[in-house]
């Protein structure tokens, strides 16, 4: 279908990083930050028109340095951090701040499309994530379901939670916590649990998983060895409380329950290079993504250990005479997990995938040579889903 | 007239008695006439003569008898004239003087007779009278006669019946002093042994004693008796216990316990008590040699034991007891069938317990006579006592410890590859000596497929010993087709082969990943292994199999291309996983060279770094140690002309044609633009991609999996414009010594290109070296 052709955006610059605008359900919109030594580093907001397939970009300047992570808040849709390098001649500190965009760039105001994309716009600088004593800033996460005031980042070995007071203008740290251990220790990646009111976090440390309670910021559960090497990315089940996604340099992708983490529930070895991000899709969450330096992007169907198991629930309410015969027809043909679709627009390795915060079928790819490719899930598949 | 009437007067007068009136005188005399004419034999046609023609009742006829003197007279007057009246009356007259005189003689002789019959018959009147009184002086005789005889008889009657009574009295008491003396004769009997004449007497009285028990001397008697026969009978048992003396003895004594009127199934149970006790006896003794604490006999001379004492027991018991209690028909059969059942059940539990003594060790020819002997033995029995099943379950016994035996078997063939493993290992891990690079990989798989061989061959040879036609149970069928195919083939070979494929296959999984837990040479090693067991191995040893288990059954057994498929499977996966784990060593060196460097601060280079030599070296070491084990593998540089064009150009100019363009000093723009062109024209890098069973493929593999490694950690970092020459130096060094180990050097070339690019891109300052300054630094390191 023509619909389900990918959309392709070429940044100039090198990019790794990549966020849908968590706040915005309406409109399909990414953000994707540029890496240059050399130039004035750019956050470009993507707006992607899914009616006419038309793509609509702004271009913030993030002048302090290349952006490596990039994160929005989920309460306000103007509010971002991101995590950069400071150019310095001797040594390399990556800093973390949060922003706000100019207010005419906000959904609702962009009037005016053709003379955004020329002129570029500043970003508004909120509060610094103060990392002096701490390192380098590895990411910042928010808190998936809270007002946007609170937010953890890690930095090198600290997992530090920071209190956004005064419209987010301060940042006041909360309470931290730190690795001890041999040798050099250092966060690689962090999610915050969407479930048990926003007191869990998930970190990964070189092949290690770790779970926080952010109320004491004591470690709840460890992973050891979850990963032969080095594990790059995590993600939470939005629909299964305990359930983790991880994956890693061992080309493979995993996925556990936290009660029990002796074995993971599940290992998937599509990927030919290091997997660096799975994310499960929001709404549906047997759809997981993953990217890879393989330059490939998978959709896997994660059907058996999803929270729908069995396909769509239908409610006896709504059993109506024609569908009575869909049980049937589904239980004929026992859910089996499987690879939806390989994604291969990519040239160079995809360090960056994410789903749409507005369209649940959408999802954004983010490849180091600067090619933003947005792809649909296959409308058979949606189809099947849903009904 | 008158004259003819007044003729036959005197006649009929003599003839007949007087009397008679004259009116029927006429009547009478014809019929006196006629009784005559009777007598004398004449028929009254042939007395009438004459005239045959006429008629008999003519009235003229003289002799006629219906002759009417009236009407003759009338007639012979009528017609006739008167001389023949006048002859007429002559002759007539003539006749009746004739007839006169015939009948004067007549009445004479008839009067003499007449006379000396009445003179006889006074005579004979006379005499009868005095016969007469004879006889009634005979009555009175008789009578006489008769009445003596009678008295005699009353007389004697009263002393015939005195004697009967006496007769009877005189055998009764014989018979009373039979039965006073019996108790002292059954004594002596008993005393003397006479065991049969008691019996034989006892049976004789039993009844009468039983009949007259209530008299209180017979009572006595038979008190007696039965003392002495409940003696006699206890001593016949003693006798039947003991048993020992002998089949034909023990029959005599049951008999006679029978006779006794011992309840036949009493005997049963004491018989077969008496046979349990000497065969537990013998089981004990058999237990006894079990004992965990003596040093047990050789499994031979335990079934020979067994045999013998209690499978040899066992069988005289039983034809003892059919012969002796055949009478007792289905219910002794069945008491029989369930003795031998109870106690074979030991027997097949003791000699079980020692079998399983027996699965620990290796010898298999004496096992196997063991179990032929032990077969062999059941088998009398279980001919006599079809119905306790124990040839059956010896059988049984013998599948199973073969089944056992083959387990046991393919634990061993296991326990031989782990061993074998080890011993890899342990090579492998010796400490090498100087200069020389590890133990000859070759000479260990050798070893190892040999070793690993021999020890199949041993345990089929083993194995085979149950099939050998001598042994008693081989033509069992379950030993001509399930062990065959089912057991040998399956269960031993194929079952092997597949563990070992498990084993080697465990390899790859969970230890694997943290590295160093396996050595790689030894995936290798025995990835070579299973390619060489799909080649030739596996076909070789089921061909082998095949041929000394003529396997008949028919169930499917597993071919022999899928166990090939198997090995492979499991020999691609080793290699992969060694090319994923050497990759892996090589890689974390590279990470960690480039992770823990101050690359912004670092000085110009004038070395390659020494992390670089040692990936050089590593490789070259695996290099090393794959060739030992797999063949070159074909380059794609050797396989066209124009490609060895392209080396060559290459491998002279490149340092000045191509490496050129890229560093000088221009827009990352262009470098990125360069990048993507020439990823237009080149094939996606699939990097942990399978291999092939070849040193260049597993090279290959390895290399490419270090190089983009290299490639993502630069991407992380940011660069100095020393550490971009220091990476463009170590970039030129990996391409001078790598190229020669792949298929397809544009590869290297292209992934050094874009590790090179990549830090031109994190660099701030991105100034190259020189090429020719590179190259310099490099032919000096």
């Amino acid at each position: 279908m023509e619909d389900d052709a990918p959309v392709i955006y070429g940044l100039e610059f090198q990019a790794r990083a990549l966020t849908p605008q968590t706040a915005e359900t309406d409109a399909i919109r990414f953000l994707v930050g540029t890496q240059s030594l050399k130039y004035d580093n750019q956050i470009h907001i993507i707006d992607f028109d899914d009616e006419n397939n038309i793509i609509n970009k702004n271009v913030l300047l993030h002048q302090v340095g290349e952006i490596w992570h990039i994160s929005t808040s989920p309460a306000d849709r103007g509010v971002l951090a991101t995590c950069y390098n400071k150019p310095s001649d001797s040594k390399v500190l990556t800093c973390a701040a949060v922003w706000r965009m100019p207010k005419e760039l906000e959904p609702g105001s962009h009037e005016s499309p053709d003379d955004s994309s020329s002129t570029a716009h500043t970003l508004e600088l909120l509060c610094h994530l103060d990392n002096t004593a701490h390192g380098s800033m590895a990411c910042v996460t928010w808190e998936p379901t809270g007002d946007g005031k609170r937010v953890i980042s890690l930095a090198d070995n600290h997992i530090l939670l920071w209190d956004l007071q005064e419209s987010s203008s301060q940042a006041v740290l909360a309470s931290s916590a730190s690795l001890e251990g041999k040798g050099q220790l250092k966060f690689t990646s962090g999610r915050w649990s969407p479930h048990h009111t926003g007191t869990q976090v998930a970190t990964a440390n070189d092949t290690t998983i770790r779970g926080w309670d952010t109320r004491s910021m004591s470690q709840i559960y460890c992973i050891e060895n979850a990963h032969g090497q080095l594990v790059r990315d995590l993600d939470f089940n939005p629909n299964k409380q305990y359930y983790l996604a991880s994956c890693g340099d061992d080309c493979k992708v995993k996925f556990w329950d936290t009660r029990n983490v002796t074995e993971p529930v599940k290992t998937l070895e599509e990927h030919s290079h290091w997997v660096w991000n799975v994310r499960y899709n929001h709404s549906h969450d047997q759809l997981v993504l993953t990217g890879s330096s393989d330059s490939r992007v998978i959709l896997t169907n994660m059907v058996s250990i999803s929270s729908e198991p069995f396909g769509h629930l239908v409610d006896d309410d709504d059993l109506s005479d024609q569908e009575e015969r869909r049980p049937e027809e589904k239980s004929q043909e026992p859910p089996q997990d499987s690879v939806i679709a390989t994604y291969e627009e990519h040239e160079d390795s995809v360090y960056a995938v994410d789903w749409s915060s507005a369209d649940p079928w959408l999802f954004a790819s983010l490849s180091y040579d600067g090619r933003l490719v947005i792809n649909r899930v296959p409308r058979a598949l949606k189809y099947h889903i849903l009904l | 007239m008158a004259a003819a009437a007044a003729g036959p007067g005197p006649g009929s007068g003599t003839g007949d008695s007087p009397e008679g009136p004259e009116a029927e005188a006429p009547e009478r005399r014809r019929k006196a006439h006629g009784m005559l004419k009777i007598y004398y034999g004449l028929s009254e046609g042939e007395s009438a003569g004459r005239p045959a023609g006429s008629d008999p009742l003519d009235p003229t006829d003289l002799n006629g008898a219906h002759f009417d003197p009236e009407v003759y007279l009338d007639k012979l007057r009528r017609e006739c004239p008167l001389a023949q009246l006048m002859d007429s009356e002559t002759d007539m007259v003539r006749q009746i003087r004739a007839l006169d005189s015939d009948m004067q003689t007549l009445v004479y002789e008839n009067y003499n007779k007449f006379i000396s019959a009445t003179d006889t018959i006074r005579k004979m009147k006379n005499d009868f009278r005095k016969m007469e009184d004879e006889m009634d002086r005979l009555a009175t005789n008789m009578a006489v006669i008769t009445d003596f005889s009678a008295r005699i008889s009353a007389t004697l009657q009263d002393r015939h019946e005195r004697i009967t009574k006496l007769a009877g009295v005189h055998a009764l008491l014989r018979k009373l002093q039979f039965l006073f003396e019996l108790p002292s004769c059954l004594t002596k009997c008993v005393e003397l042994g006479a065991y049969g004449q008691a019996v034989r007497y006892q049976g004789r009285a039993r009844a009468v004693l039983q009949q007259y028990q209530h008299l209180p001397s017979f009572r006595a008697i038979q008190d007696d008796c039965q003392v002495i026969t409940a003696r006699l009978a206890q001593q016949l048992r003693q006798r039947f216990r003991e048993g020992g003396s002998g089949a034909p003895e023990q029959a005599e004594c049951v008999e006679l316990l029978l006779a006794l009127g011992e309840p036949a199934e009493e005997l049963c149970d004491e018989f077969l008590a008496n046979a349990r006790g000497r065969l537990e006896a013998e089981l004990r003794s058999l237990e006894a040699e079990l004992g965990p604490s003596p040093p047990a006999p050789d499994v031979l001379e335990f079934t020979d034991h067994g045999g013998s004492g209690f499978v040899g027991g066992l069988c005289q018991v039983a034809s003892a007891y059919q012969e002796l209690f055949a009478a007792q028909g289905a219910a002794g059969a069945e008491k029989l069938t369930a003795f031998a059942q109870e106690l074979g059940g030991r027997y097949f539990a003791l000699v079980e317990r020692r079998l399983a003594q027996e699965q620990g060790s290796g010898d298999n020819s004496l096992l196997v006579r063991a179990l032929d002997r032990f077969h062999r033995r059941l088998r009398a029995p279980g001919a006599l006592l079809a119905a306790a099943g124990l040839a059956e379950a010896a059988t049984e016994i013998v599948e199973r410890v073969a089944r056992e035996r083959l387990g046991h078997h393919l634990q061993g063939l296991r326990a031989a590859f782990l061993g074998c493993l080890t011993d890899v290992r342990q090579a492998l891990a010796a400490p090498r000596l100087a200069g020389k690079e590890g133990p000859g990989l070759a000479e260990l798989l050798a070893n190892v497929a040999s070793s690993i061989l021999s020890h199949i061959k041993a345990s089929l040879a083993a194995v085979h010993l149950f099939t050998a036609k001598e042994v008693s149970f081989s033509n069992k069928p379950y030993f001509r087709g399930e062990f065959c195919s089912q057991g040998v083939r399956e269960g031993l070979i194929v079952g092997f082969i597949r563990s070992m494929c498990q084993t080697a296959q465990s390899f790859c999984d969970s230890p694997g990943e943290k590295g160093g837990a396996t050595p790689p040479a030894l995936l290798l090693l025995l990835s070579r292994l299973c390619l060489d067991y799909e080649t030739a191995t596996i076909s070789y040893i089921l061909t082998l199999t095949d041929e000394q288990f003529l396997v008949q059954d028919q169930s499917p057994v597993t071919p022999v291309s899928t166990l090939c498929a198997e090995a492979r499977e499991t020999a691609r996966r080793l290699l992969t996983h060694y090319v994923k784990v050497q990759g892996l060593v090589i890689s974390q060196m590279l990470r960690k060279s480039v992770e823990t460097r101050d690359w912004l601060s670092t000085l110009e280079p004038r070395n390659v770094r020494a992390v670089m030599k040692r990936v050089v070296e590593d490789t070259t070491a695996i290099d090393v140690q794959v060739g030992l084990l797999y063949e070159e593998g074909v380059r794609k540089a050797q396989s066209s002309d124009s490609s060895k064009r392209t080396f060559s150009v290459y491998s002279s100019s490149r340092q000045q044609g191509r490496y050129a363009p890229s560093y000088t000093p221009s827009a990352p723009m262009d470098t990125n633009l360069l990048s993507n062109i020439q990823k237009l024209f080149s094939e996606r890098i699939d990097v942990f991609s399978p291999v092939e069973f070849n040193k260049v493929s597993v090279l290959t593999g390895i290399i490419k999996i270090s190089l983009k490694t290299l490639l993502e950690c630069v991407r992380l970092r940011t660069f100095g414009r020393f550490g971009l020459q220091q990476v463009q130096v170590d970039c030129h060094f990996l391409q001078l010594y790598l190229w020669r180990f792949v298929a397809d050097e544009e590869l290297v070339h292209l992934l050094l290109d874009e590790v090179v690019a990549s830090a031109a891109l994190r660099c701030p300052d991105p100034v190259p070296m020189e090429p020719s300054v590179v190259e310099v630094i490099c032919e000096r390191g």
